[in-house]
């Protein structure tokens, strides 16, 4: 069994791959094989991230040398606390959409690319979880081009002509960034002459000094904050997600998201330990104003959207905000709450998205001003809504909450009482456009009289939004439980492991 | 004048790299056809490339294949070439993808220019 | 007139020495430049030309949408299966030293680099082919 364990980490990118291809080409034979190809393969990776969670709970790594070849020689898969964590997220959140996505995606996807449509969601899958995993500078580059790209594809892919110059758009941006993402990664090689994670962690601290290195780490960070879309380098972001296809919206609002984020701080803290970034080249207090402003800029934008997805996008700009504040504070509690933030806002902003997606899938009604009543026509989907939303707000017990408070813990413990004070600004203008959307669905007349009632989405999209909103609450509650992988995990990305 | 001369003699490759990177990046931004940012983000792309390969060339050195007498022998270092074969593929899928949506946007709009989009997004 | 006999003769001409040295490409990967995925776009070049000399419903008849498809998934079926042989070998994923360990072939391990190789380059030119002939083809809406 052993065997079988330590032989899990490739198995977990090959063997969806070849699920891909197998869906790709029974597909094309008869159309309805596709789908339940994907969903098991997605079901294999997620029960595979669990797996790998349980053998790295007590704080052992594993090791994976492809062919068998050591560092420097050969590319290695790394996994441990902090990795394991954001892969069964992200596993779990695709596993929803997937679900999700059986009747959802007809909402967008003609049904002559639907084939093609679930490949190319597997394959994004796939190349995210091959991101999270591995330990190699420039196999995160591929795994990340190799996402991206699937991510461009489906965006691209709605019915809405508009959705094609937003993935042009995204497509445009997110090549610059990675264009200098590899510049970045050029120049660590220049003065290492490795590419490995652990060994440059080692080797560059007798290169602090160097110009190559600085520049190393500028390109490195604009470059993820591109893909992240941390404030002023959004600007991608809204369209995408708004005129994506839902199911899409759902995947990268979570999945994408969550992973770059993990990348960006993968890179900050293991390959550049905490250390460079606090002395020898400081822009954690740079790091800290810009996500405060992004919270505070996300959030006022929030609130003057009508359409609800743009609006859901521009929260989602707030809320990558907070996670980058974790990395401006940089001290354990900041640390651990910024990490469960990527579990919590994965979690609320699925939910959300999923609701926003069946009530277009349902109604049509993509205006915020058009969902007035609808708790009376649609009570689960709104219900979920409410609950996603009061722990997107940080109402306690949610999950929500204990996030935000790790982060307001954090930043009092550093001493940053005005980035606290911005963390709850934060979260009373979340209070706002929630709020809103909240009385439009709840005390609004209601809007067309002669749809009927009883007008609820298929059970296959609404089991994943009532799994997603009862896992705001029940995380929240037993909080413990992820508390004991994101602790650790804090505490080794801050020692620089 | 003397340094300057000789700061270019030995770094010309870095200045016309970085000069090729930021033609590219002028005709990402600036020009209004949509194929043309498209070469645009090639070019940048190939001054990337370059800029890799440049940096992996040792003085006198010979290719990188394993001669049965010198194993000692000087050679060029054969892993930012292999860095760049994958990059090159994933510059190539980017452009597929990229003209794909470019076809599909000149079917839907009739028109490949930035201005026609802006003119066709605020008709509708 | 005369110029399209002189292309459509030269092109045949051509084609088979293009194939020759595109494979001659891809063997030689592993010694000197070359390699899986530049011999499978020189292998579509040879395509391309086909494909300007002789028009669309030529090369359309000799490398079909499904052929394309069977084509890129033998290439990935390769790369994947060699490396889940590695394991089942007891060796980590492409370990090929394990497999040669095990059936004691001599040479094995660059013999399976070659078949990588050539798995790579017959996906490449699958897929090279598939882009060209997809953006020329797009009068014919056939649902992908």
């Amino acid at each position: 069994m052993n065997a079988v364990i330590s032989q899990l980490p490739p198995l977990l990118i090959v063997v969806p791959i070849l699920g891909a291809l197998l869906a790709l080409l029974l597909g094309k034979w008869k159309r309805s094989f596709a789908y339940p190809i994907t969903l098991a393969m997605i079901g294999f990776q997620f029960a595979v991230s669990l797996v790998l969670m349980e053998s790295v709970m007590d704080g052992e790594v594993i090791h994976y040398y492809l062919g068998g070849w050591p560092p420097p020689l050969g590319i290695e898969l790394v996994i441990d606390s902090f990795n394991s964590f954001v892969l069964v997220v992200i596993l779990a959140l695709a596993l929803l959409t997937a679900v999700w996505a059986r009747e959802g995606a007809d909402l967008d996807i003609v049904p002559e690319k639907r084939v093609s449509f679930f490949v190319v969601f597997q394959l994004l899958v796939t190349g995210l979880c091959g991101m999270a995993v591995t330990g190699d500078l420039f196999n995160l580059y591929v795994f990340l081009e190799i996402s991206s790209i699937a991510a461009y594809t489906l965006v691209a892919a709605g019915r809405n002509p508009r959705s094609l110059i937003a993935g042009f758009n995204y497509l445009i941006l997110g090549s610059i960034a990675a264009g200098f993402i590899v510049l970045g990664i050029g120049y660590l090689y220049i003065a290492t002459g490795t590419l490995n994670m652990g060994e440059l962690a080692v080797m560059l601290p007798a290169h602090y000094g160097q110009a190559t290195v600085y520049a190393a780490f500028l390109f490195m960070m604009i470059g993820f904050s591109i893909k992240v879309a941390f404030f002023p380098l959004h600007l991608w972001l809204p369209d995408a997600y708004t005129e994506a296809p839902a199911a899409v919206t759902i995947l990268i609002a979570t999945a994408t998201s969550k992973v770059t984020a993990y990348a960006m701080l993968r890179v900050i803290f293991s390959v550049f330990t905490l250390q460079y970034v606090t002395e020898s080249f400081p822009v954690t207090e740079l790091v800290l104003i810009i996500a405060a402003v992004a919270i505070i800029a996300g959030a006022v934008l929030a609130i003057a959207q009508d359409n609800l997805k743009r609006m859901l996008a521009y929260s989602s700009i707030s809320q990558m905000g907070y996670i980058m504040f974790a990395l401006g504070v940089a001290n354990q509690a900041a640390l651990a709450g910024g990490i469960l933030h990527i579990m919590a806002h994965a979690v609320m902003k699925g939910c959300l998205f999923m609701v926003a997606g069946m009530i277009i899938y349902r109604t049509g009604f993509t205006a915020i001003r058009q969902l007035s009543g609808l708790s009376r026509r649609m009570p689960v989907a709104c219900a979920a809504f409410a609950l996603a939303g009061a722990s997107m707000i940080g109402i306690p017990p949610t999950i929500g909450f204990m996030s935000k408070y790790y982060l307001v813990l954090g930043a009092v413990e550093a001493g940053e009482y005005l980035a606290a004070a911005v963390l709850l600004a934060g979260s009373l203008l979340a209070a706002v456009y929630i709020w809103k959307v909240i009385e439009v669905m709840y005390f609004g007349d209601v809007h067309d009289e002669d749809l009927g009632g009883g007008l609820e989405a298929p059970v296959s999209m609404m089991v994943p939004v009532i799994i997603l909103a009862a896992s705001c609450l029940l995380l929240g509650i037993f909080v413990e439980l992820p508390l004991e992988v994101v602790g650790p995990a804090a505490a080794m990305l801050l020692g620089g492991g | 004048m003397e340094n300057l001369l000789a700061f270019i003699a030995t770094r010309y490759i870095y200045i016309m790299t970085i000069i090729l990177m930021m033609i590219g990046l002028y005709a990402l931004i600036a020009k209004k056809n949509l194929v043309k940012k498209v070469i645009g983000l090639n070019i940048f792309q190939t001054a990337i490339f370059l800029f890799y390969i440049s940096f992996s060339d040792v003085d006198g050195g010979t290719a990188p294949i394993f001669l049965p007498d010198g194993v000692s022998a000087t050679y060029v270092n054969p892993i930012p070439h292999v860095l760049i074969l994958t990059a090159i593929v994933v510059g190539l899928a980017i452009t597929a993808v990229a003209l794909a949506i470019v076809v599909g946007i000149y079917e839907e709009y009739q028109v490949t220019g930035e201005d026609g989009l802006q003119e066709v997004m605020k008709r509708q | 007139m005369r110029e399209n006999v002189v292309i459509r003769t030269v092109c045949r001409l051509f084609v088979p020495f293009i194939q020759l040295f595109a494979l001659y490409v891809i063997v030689h990967g592993a010694s000197g430049p070359g390699g899986g995925f530049q011999g499978g776009v020189i292998f579509a070049t040879s395509f391309i030309l086909l494909l300007i000399a002789f028009g669309l419903p030529c090369v359309r008849g000799r490398f079909g949408r499904s052929w394309i498809r069977a084509y890129a998934a033998c290439g990935i079926i390769i790369f994947a299966g060699v490396g889940l042989t590695c394991i089942l070998f007891s060796g980590n994923f492409l370990e090929y030293a394990a497999i040669e360990t095990a059936l004691g072939i001599p040479h094995l391990q660059t013999l399976m680099i070659d078949i990588v190789e050539a798995g790579i380059g017959i996906t490449v030119m699958a897929v090279m082919t598939s882009i060209i002939l997809d953006f020329v083809g797009k009068e014919e809406e056939e649902p992908l």
